[in-house]
């Protein structure tokens, strides 16, 4: 199949590239090897909107973190998408680092984030009640918050079908292969599920990026998957910190962070381990005591009884520590969005804008009239009045069915997330859309009951329903026949 | 002679009893606390039993599978052959506790009956 | 919305909710509604398709099913009315001062509905702590299920979790599901246990996992988890006096499914809601000698109140709690002029239910159940009234896996004046 562009990678560097490109008339393709979009690093990580004081004054990231942050309001209005503005905190526990705050501070007025100042003790325990007693100064930025990172993502994908971008799954592009054609140059990408052609191709590839940069291009890149492992603990612990809690940054990143969700968990991470397998999502029992012991130094009582699962996921690190966004030199028409790394997912709505600038540079497009920004998310009942809950019942009855008591995710809800495209295929693609499997049992009781409607709803059997995808299989076969 | 290691299932003190046979003849228990050990020992021993339960598919059933159990005791040994016999058993719904699913399962004398009440599935 | 009333709501439709309704309607209540989620009455029991239950109820070794088919023929027969496929949503107290609860749930038929209830029965039950409590490292692939969940796949739905498979954790129903995945075709290799005893019944061992030849390995856990994709691989490990696995002990097992039978919690996010008072120890809600909770009228019981190895005396605690609902409601609950007194759990003895007595509400003797927290030999159980000691009980076992249970007069309560203090504890002598 040929298209105008295909961008490799469902995340949410990709998905957002997709949307912004949905503008335009273009045949697009977004592919991925997993089973849906949101796999692989947008799915694992703070789920935080960084203020944007961090990154080095002048790089890239700085500047796509900034207007990411900008963005993210009428984003997250737009794609109907969970987003708060919390504020964020840095904290420290001397005087002596309260310079590296001041540098920070002085650091985010380079980079233009509005509103930040240092507080003192005072303040800070006036905002942060559960803040140690060692803790003295803190830099706090209003403009930091928290989104929800597989909304986002999978509101950018759908948006984007629905403007005409198609996606396809469980196909694994192997190699790309830059071919000059009687119409100019084409990239024929080899994958899994046969020969796919484009005349632009988007490396939003995540951990690998890397892979098929260097397919194209002389001018080699490295990325190492840095891994991060996190403790995601239960509601009731959600209101254990109000701001995204940081410690000083590291020179391996921005340290663990202590924060509350959009969901109202409380998150801790992550680690930063520098791992060969780009596959490597495990967590290691050191890493975990890791998240436990330095969260402790500045946030004290952390309910870590709570806790209701741990994961980690990969940050795409480029050696050079920064974006590389634009048409490759040596590569005319190939176009990388890789190192994406933290501030990534703050970043995501500004690199999407700016990929979409670089490929409509190179293919001079004309603007869709009928581009529709807007994406209505899935309908969560409890936000309805008594009222207009009861009737909603009344017409689709499956509304009234609670399928994750943790959640209290309806069968509507589910059938919705499976009914949409992109939709969901797997329980994790539920989970990922609906919140059932999130809470506190982890799918305990509801996964049984999703599987059937997953069957149902995709009309295979039981048997073939997976957790995300690929041999993920939940069942092997009938009771006393295993296979 | 021979000598076999059980843990009492009598209470939750689980005695570790030690019980000599002579040509399948109990000749001496120790180790028990009790009389019920001394009773249990010697009884699992020379001929152990036990219940069996399972599942089989309820076709036209509300639900998926009907449980199922062995009415009674059946001798441990014939446990996996019970479980063999019943992977190819199927009932019609409806059923209800106690009805026999298999007369005398693999000629225990003992039928394999239903334990739980299973309803037609509404057309 | 509707503004439906019932006298008794009871929340929750398995063994402890039936009891409590049945014994309810007995004590002359007409106005009762159990609120199910599930498709149908029974609870969990409908998935404990193996036997043994009823013993002491019945006299007599019944399934899950049968045991609580019986509880449910008896409700049919006192006609106490039900819903299922009825989800809870909330329970607020009204704030019209009439101490009504205002219960709030959804179902398919009705939509969502509001029920003004005089007195609330809490019988939700509890749930199994997940992988992620239990911070096991590795990956996270499909194949990781806890016993319960595994258990309702075979058992109710007929199909298999897995065919070659390592449990962690030897509670009750990882033992079960031990046995009963053996003999629907599957291989178990292992069960891990962290602590140094098991914290299942002494017969579920031996039956379970001795009649099969599968090995218990005391005082190790999972250590990794490897698989992308589905479960490949599960290793564990010795762990020391502290539960830190021990380097050098590792024992890696090819399978593709992981159990996990951890413990056991208490749901109690509706009683959090209702802002009843929690025990941190049971995880419960903390209740006096009615099973009244710290909200007037809201009652608990089974395993939502405190976690129970034995059905029988669920459905016992459950039927107290249904006799006090109907008291309450009928506005006989009898006074106190004593105060209420917070029982001392010492010496081994982890918690109590109830927690909160008062001597003059007791009806002729009190039940109080109890959890140590280790395994002791020749042990003495005494429950002290000031410093009067008003029992003294030898154990030759008590281990934390076998709930204990004392039964005390009422007389013993009146024969000490100027009552302070109630201790439950272990002691040597």
């Amino acid at each position: 199949m040929m298209y105008d562009v295909i961008i490799i990678g469902a995340g949410v560097s990709g998905c957002a590239a997709a949307r912004e490109l949905s503008r335009y008339d273009l045949k697009i393709l977004v592919v991925d090897s997993a089973e849906d979009v949101c796999c692989g690093t947008s799915k694992a990580n703070s789920a935080i909107v960084h203020a944007g004081y961090d990154a080095k004054p002048g790089t890239l990231m700085a500047k796509l973190n900034v207007e990411g942050n900008r963005m993210m309001d009428q984003v997250c209005q737009d794609l109907d998408v969970p987003f708060e503005r919390v504020g964020s905190l840095v904290v420290c526990r001397s005087d002596e680092d309260k310079s590296l705050l001041e540098k920070l501070l002085e650091q985010g007025h380079r980079n233009g984030v509005p509103d930040l100042r240092i507080i003192g003790r005072e303040e800070l325990v006036e905002m942060e009640p559960n803040i140690t007693d060692e803790t003295q100064w803190a830099l706090y930025a209003p403009t930091g918050g928290i989104v929800c990172p597989f909304t986002l993502t999978i509101a950018f994908a759908e948006n984007a079908a629905a403007n005409g971008v198609q996606f396809q799954f469980d196909t694994c592009v192997e190699k790309v292969i830059p071919t000059e054609s009687d119409t100019g140059r084409i990239f024929r990408l080899q994958t899994s599920k046969g020969e796919l052609q484009a005349e632009v191709v988007v490396n939003a590839a995540g951990v690998y990026a890397d892979r098929f940069h260097n397919q194209v291009s002389a001018d080699k890149i490295h990325i190492t998957p840095r891994r991060g492992s996190y403790n995601l603990m239960d509601k009731t612990a959600g209101s254990h910190v109000r701001h995204v809690i940081f410690p000083l940054p590291t020179d391996k990143g921005k340290g663990t962070l202590v924060t509350p969700t959009v969901h109202g968990n409380l998150l801790i991470g992550p680690t930063a381990v520098d791992i060969e397998d780009p596959e490597g999502t495990n967590t290691t029992a050191d890493e975990l005591g890791a998240v436990v012991q330095t969260s402790g130094k500045y946030i004290r009582n952390i309910p870590y009884r709570d806790t209701i699962t741990s994961f980690a996921g990969l940050r795409a690190h480029e050696d050079s520590h920064e974006f590389r966004i634009g048409e490759v030199k040596d590569c005319p028409g190939f176009v990388d969005c890789a190192g994406i790394e933290s501030p990534g997912l703050t970043s995501a709505p500004a690199v999407g804008v700016m990929v979409a600038e670089c490929v409509a540079d190179i293919l001079k497009p004309s603007a869709r009239k009928d581009f529709d920004p807007v994406r209505e998310g899935i309908l969560d009942p409890k936000t309805l009045t008594p009222e207009a809950y009861r009737e909603l019942v009344s017409t689709q009855p499956a509304y009234g069915s609670i399928v994750c008591r943790c959640e209290s995710v309806t069968e509507g809800e589910i059938i919705d997330a499976i009914r949409r495209t992109p939709g969901a295929r797997s329980l994790d693609g539920v989970k990922r859309r609906t919140r059932a499997g999130m809470g506190r049992c982890q799918a305990g009781f509801c996964s049984p009951r999703v599987m059937e409607i997953l069957a149902r709803e995709l009309n295979v059997p039981l048997e073939e329903i997976t957790k995300s995808g690929g041999a993920s299989r939940i069942i092997v076969g009938r009771d006393k026949f295993p296979q | 002679m021979e000598k076999r290691e059980l843990t009492c299932i009598g209470c939750p003190m689980g005695c570790q009893i030690t019980v000599t046979l002579d040509g399948g003849e109990v000749k001496n228990v120790e180790g028990n606390t009790c009389r019920k050990g001394d009773q249990y020992a010697r009884a699992e021993v020379t001929h152990p039993v036990r219940v069996v339960t399972s599942s089989v598919p309820a076709e036209g059933g509300e639900i998926a599978q009907v449980s199922v159990k062995t009415a009674g005791d059946i001798p441990k040994e014939s446990i996996a052959a019970i479980m063999e016999a019943l992977a190819d058993v199927r009932v019609m719904a409806p059923v209800r506790i106690g009805d026999v699913i298999v007369r005398d399962i693999c000629g225990t004398g003992v039928d394999i009956v239903a334990t739980r009440n299973v309803e037609r599935r509404a057309q | 919305m509707d503004m439906n009333k019932t006298k008794i709501a009871i929340i929750g439709g398995g063994p402890a909710g039936l009891a409590a309704a049945i014994e309810a309607r007995k004590a002359g209540v007409e106005s009762i509604l159990i609120l199910e989620r599930d498709r149908c009455l029974g609870g969990i029991l409908n998935q404990c398709i193996h036997n043994g239950f009823g013993l002491h109820t019945f006299k007599e070794e019944l399934t899950g099913p049968e045991y609580a088919q019986r509880f449910i023929d008896q409700a049919a027969e006192l006609q106490i009315p039900y819903r299922l496929n009825t989800m809870v949503m909330g329970i607020a107290l009204a704030q019209d001062g009439s101490g009504d609860k205002l219960i709030t749930y959804l179902n398919r038929e009705e939509g969502l509905v509001q029920l003004r209830a005089e007195a609330v029965i809490l019988a939700m039950g509890c749930r199994e702590r997940p992988r992620g409590a239990l911070n096991i490292p590795g990956f996270r692939p499909a194949g990781i299920y806890t016993a319960g969940t595994a258990q309702r796949l075979v058992n109710i739905e007929g199909f298999m979790p897995g065919k070659s498979v390592v449990i962690l954790g030897s509670g009750d129903i990882g033992l079960i599901m031990a046995r009963r995945m053996t003999l629907e075709g599957a291989k178990v290799q292992v069960v891990a246990e962290l602590m140094p005893y098991s914290g299942g019944l002494k017969r579920n061992i031996v039956q379970c996992l001795n009649d099969f030849n599968i090995p218990l390995k005391l005082s190790h856990t999972v250590v990794n988890i490897e698989g992308k994709e589905r479960v490949e691989a599960v290793t564990i490990a010795k762990v020391d006096e502290k539960s830190r696995p021990i380097p050098g002990t590792e024992e890696r097992y090819e399978c593709d499914t992981l159990l996990l039978s951890c413990g056991l919690l208490p749901e109690n996010e509706l009683t959090s809601g209702l802002g009843a008072v929690i025990s941190p120890v049971t995880r419960g809600p903390e209740v006096n000698e009615s099973l009244e909770t710290s909200v007037p009228g809201v009652f608990a019981c089974g395993n939502v109140l405190h976690v129970h190895d034995l059905v029988d005396f669920v459905s016992q605690e459950a039927g107290q709690a249904g006799a006090n609902a109907a008291l309450y409601v009928s506005g006989g609950t009898r006074t106190a002029e004593s105060e209420d007194i917070r029982v001392k759990a010492e010496g081994g003895v982890r918690y109590t239910v109830p927690e909160i007595i008062n001597a003059d509400r007791l009806e002729d003797t009190l039940t109080l159940r109890f959890r140590v927290g280790a395994v002791y030999t020749d042990i003495y159980e005494s429950v002290y009234l000031n410093d009067k000691r008003i029992l003294h009980r030898k154990k030759k076992i008590a281990a934390p896996g076998e709930m204990e249970t004392v039964v005390l007069k009422k007389s013993a309560f009146q024969e000490v004046s100027d009552l302070k203090s109630i201790t439950v504890k272990l002691e040597e002598e």
